[in-house]
């Protein structure tokens, strides 16, 4: 109980989200690589773990969309992630973050091609990670086009953040399915 | 402002290096460069070449891939070439404002500037005549003066961190939590933030003091979601089943995890009654216990029966007393020269159970009504609910799910789902004939009247079958069999009502099948609809059997404690069915699958039919609190075994189900349906029991009186006598509870206050039109700016 005091000052712990779970996440984090990761934080040591250990993680290891979600987090957008950044993403995916923040990391998780809009191609990307290509070339091909008529509201044929955002507030569900246990 | 090589440098570098953040500098120069960037390009023809080499290897596919439908008015038709005009556009779209807006944290700080700024000024009201009047309506709300796009970043996050000082503490904190930044970024922003809340504070200390209470409110608020928190922190068992839960959400989603979830909501609100009850009720008469002691010895039959050795023991009605427990005039009276050694509180027992009862019932009501407002707030959505395909796209993940075979089962769900939406917009394109329509509807009308008839014919035999029960008990008591035959007689008629609950959803849903539905969202509320006409109709035949009297309990003399007894052996044997439906729907179907038939086609879970079990099994809880004040504790019990159940077998045998549910939508369905037919009925079972029904003569703590609601009428008169300085309660008393009127015009408030939800929902709607009209407006004027755009460019390429 000693230890686990001196992880964290009392400022680092005020600006999480999942204040209840820090100690966890951090010994969860530690496991990953307990010889790379220091016990005490208080100096804030620079300490990144690369992207392959972050991807093996049981709660990350078969999710199709592990890549990008440890792309969008991580400081260098390679999926090597400090412990800063391995809270941060557990506290946007936890239950407790607001819609819009989760809406918008999102929005980039899906943004493959980083050009802050969700285009025909990041969409195709999308739906074949999701039913594993065993949709036909035709129906990916539907499916985005009605997406797109669906949910892009200043018609230039891509979903801005504000476009995904509206589509995002009508999808209740969402707030439960865009989160993980931990 | 900037001079020409160092500017293009730094665009050179925003488009090569697209992840990096670019330093608010460089984002100024963007945003004001319009005009220059115009007039450097035609001087600047081979870098802009080597650049859209770079863009077109980067790929912005939204310019070059082929236009849709859409998107093609704004394409000119020679787009797919190269030329310079072309990269100068792209430049262009690279910098304006909404694109950047996610891009950088100095865009992100500004935003969340703005948007604090705008809140400040709504709740501060200002004048009309101080907003300029621009010719696009969205720059009115821009603070032009302190505009923060030009600024560093670090007086950006000063700026941003002034204004987050204007807002209350609970805005200010959910304002932090929202914010789209890194957490060092939120920490550097906090930490600007006490650095300028302490010369401030002192300042604000001097003036005065807008609302002490307000603000207190929030401080307190925030105190205690920080002990919150570190009391969970503390206290695993502060959230049971948490990895039991894990488990089944990771390998079954986050439908078959609502009904766990609804489960656990149940328990917390049995434990909440049953503590009240303990508390005010149980334990007091559990202290001074009556003077007749308990003859029966304990046999294990009792635990399914009910009677026996407990019929008179706490579990009933009857062993309550209708006396005040240590009434020191009573002791007086005894005679004990010895005088007691703590003061004496007498408790009057009718009235602390009538009252317990009825609190437990208002606080129950309260608290559903609280979620279900909570619940329905998440999940009703104002506007259209097209875009079905889009938000199966991005939000039918369920990221939850973390075994391997799950996440596969998953794939292929969301796979079949997309295909039955193509299937689905492709027949809504070529309708049905009138011939096919008449046959649709003539098979709905005849499954509707199957159903309806089914509930008819299980009430009518429920009747009949509870006369002739009777009429076998009176023989029984007639010829005095034994003990265990009459017992087991009060068994049967738990047990056929049981028989048909559980065996009539089966047959519902072959009814389903034959009827087949377009959408499998509609199947699912017809199949809870039947279900639930069913189980309530029979309760209500039930209730109206136990209050006439006619059929059952009637010649009893402790009617209460025999209908508590009855309501007991109906839990008990719902729980046994539940059990050996689960044996016999799951495992023995598992097994007969695996071995017999060798498909790996597993039994699934049927979330519809255990909710509307468990919704059952708390109405039965809930009509016999007031007969059985235990029987809370034993729903406790029942629930956790239920649980534990339910997950083994869930796991052992079940897989996930491949019909899609809205688990959000389906959470709301199963607390209103908690709410209205359960709770509701219950609540008017009681209320008719309490206000009309005679109590019987020789038991419980109301006998000899005439309603037990007369109690209350007793110690209100009591009060009058003692102090005559209290009219106010007896006035309170005769003109709010035993008028009418004070009630109608409660319904008449709660219709408009309904009436008035319902415009403003209208309103919202409307404007929710006519804002889509806007964007859609202001997306056809980019389009034409940058269509003009192109032409200039085009134009000076010409000329140059």
């Amino acid at each position: 109980m000693g230890n686990k005091q001196t992880i964290f000052t009392p400022e680092q712990l005020d600006a999480y989200q999942v204040q209840n779970k820090l100690n966890g996440l951090f010994y969860r984090y530690r496991d990953l690589a307990p010889q790379l990761v220091p016990l005490d934080y208080t100096d804030k040591p620079d300490v990144t773990l690369p992207y392959e250990l972050i991807g093996s993680m049981p709660e990350l290891k078969d999710n199709p969309f592990r890549q990008r979600i440890a792309e969008v987090f991580s400081e260098d957008g390679d999926g090597n992630m400090t412990l800063d950044d391995f809270l941060d993403m557990f506290s946007v995916l936890s239950e407790m973050a607001p819609r819009d923040l989760k809406a918008y990391y999102a929005f980039k998780i899906y943004d493959f091609n980083n050009d802050d809009y969700i285009c025909k191609s990041d969409l195709e990307k999308t739906v074949n990670k999701l039913t594993r290509n065993e949709l036909t070339p035709e129906e990916v091909r539907l499916v985005c086009e009605k997406v797109i008529y669906e949910a892009d509201l200043d018609n230039d044929g891509k979903l801005s953040l504000e476009d995904f955002q509206h589509m995002i507030i009508r999808a209740p569900d969402f707030l439960s399915t865009f989160h993980i246990r931990i | 402002m900037s001079q020409p090589p160092p500017f293009t440098l730094h665009v050179s570098e925003d488009t090569e290096s697209d992840n990096q953040e670019l330093s608010p500098d460089n984002e100024g120069a963007l945003h004001t460069s319009f005009r220059q960037l115009i007039q450097e390009q035609s001087s600047l023809a081979e870098a802009g070449t080597e650049l859209e080499l770079q863009e077109r290897g980067r790929g912005h596919p939204a310019h070059l891939a082929p236009p849709d439908a859409s998107a093609s008015a704004w394409l000119e038709p020679g787009q797919g070439e190269q030329h310079p005009g072309d990269s100068t556009t792209l430049r262009i779209l690279a910098s304006m404002p909404s694109r950047t807006i996610g891009r950088s944290r100095g865009a992100i700080i500004s935003q969340y500037y703005n948007r604090t700024a705008r809140l400040r000024r709504r709740s501060s009201r200002p004048s009309l005549q101080q907003l300029s009047r621009a010719a696009r309506p969205s720059l009115r709300q821009y603070d032009l003066e302190t505009d923060p796009a030009r600024a560093t970043l670090e007086d950006k996050r000063s700026l941003l961190a002034k204004e987050l000082l204007s807002l209350s503490p609970s805005q200010r904190s959910h304002m932090l939590l929202s914010v789209p930044l890194s957490l060092a970024e939120k920490r550097a922003l906090r930490r600007e933030l006490n650095e300028q809340r302490s010369p401030l504070g002192l300042r604000a200390h001097h003036a005065a003091a807008p609302s002490p209470c307000g603000w207190s409110k929030d401080y307190v608020a925030l105190g205690c979601r920080h002990l919150w928190y570190r009391l969970l922190a503390l206290l695993p068992a502060a959230q049971p089943w948490h990895y039991a839960l894990k488990q089944i959400g990771g390998r079954f989603g986050s439908s078959v995890l609502s009904y766990f979830l609804f489960l656990k909501t149940l328990l917390m609100f049995n434990v909440f009654s049953f503590l009240i009850l303990l508390v005010f009720v149980v334990a007091l008469q559990a202290a001074y216990p009556p003077a007749k002691a308990n003859q029966q010895s304990f046999t294990g039959f009792e635990l399914l029966t009910g009677a026996g050795y407990f019929t008179h023991s706490l579990l009933y009605y009857g062993y309550y007393g209708n006396i005040t427990l240590n009434d020191p005039s009573a002791s007086s009276l005894s005679g004990s020269v010895a005088a007691p050694a703590a003061p004496p509180l007498p408790y009057n027992m009718p009235l602390a159970y009538l009252f317990t009862v009825g609190v437990s019932f208002f606080a129950t009501c309260i608290l559903l009504v609280y979620s279900m407002y909570h619940s329905f707030g998440e999940s009703y959505r104002v506007g259209s609910s097209a875009g079905d395909l889009a938000i199966k796209v991005f939000c039918a993940w369920d990221f939850k799910v973390i075994q391997r075979r799950s996440v596969k089962l998953q794939c292929e769900n969301i796979c079949t789902q997309l295909k039955e939406l193509l299937a689905e917009r492709r027949s809504r394109s070529c309708p049905l004939s009138l011939c096919q329509r008449l046959g649709r509807v003539a098979v709905l009308l005849l499954a509707w009247v199957l159903s309806l008839s089914t509930v008819l014919g299980c009430v009518v035999a429920v009747h009949y079958f509870s006369e002739h029960m009777h009429a076998v008990q009176q023989e029984h008591r007639a010829l005095a069999g034994s003990s265990w035959q009459r017992e087991g007689i009060l068994l049967v008629l738990p047990l056929t009502v049981s028989l048909l609950n559980t065996l009539m959803p089966h047959l519902y849903n072959l009814l389903a099948t034959w009827e087949r539905q377009d959408s499998p969202e509609v199947e699912v509320y017809v199949a809870i609809c039947r279900n639930l006409l069913l189980k309530m109709v029979v309760l209500g035949l039930l209730c109206y059997q136990w209050l006439s009297r006619r059929v059952v309990c009637s010649y009893e003399e402790c009617w209460e404690t025999c209908v508590g007894q009855d309501l007991y052996r109906f839990m008990v044997m719902d729980f046994v069915f539940t059990l050996l439906d689960t044996i016999f729907g799951e495992l023995v179907w598992r097994l007969i699958s695996e071995k017999r038939l060798k498909s790996k086609q597993r039994p699934e879970f049927d979330i519809a039919r255990n909710v509307l079990e468990l919704i059952y099994g708390q109405t039965l809880t809930w009509l016999g609190v007031l007969f059985a004040p235990l029987l809370s504790a034993v729903q406790v019990l029942k629930l956790l075994l239920l649980f534990y159940i339910k997950k083994t077998s869930l796991m052992q045998n079940c897989q996930a189900p491949s019909k899609p549910w809205q688990a959000s939508r389906m959470r709301t369905v199963f607390i209103t349906l908690l709410c209205f037919p359960s709770f509701l009925g219950t609540a008017v079972f009681i209320s008719y029991t309490i206000w009309s029904v005679k109590p019987s003569e020789t038991c419980g703590p109301f006998q000899g009186l005439e309603t037990i609601y007369k109690s209350v009428n007793v110690w209100a008169k009591l009060l009058e006598k003692s102090s005559p300085n209290i009219t106010w309660l007896t006035w309170l008393h005769q003109y709010l509870v035993e008028n009418t009127f004070f009630l109608f015009f409660l319904s008449g408030v709660l219709l408009a206050v309904t009436y008035f939800n319902i415009q403003v929902v209208r309103g919202q709607q409307r404007i929710i039109c006519l804002l889509k009209e806007q964007i859609a407006n202001e997306g056809e004027d980019k389009i034409f700016l940058i269509h003009k755009l192109h032409s200039i460019c085009k134009q000076k390429e010409r000329c140059a």
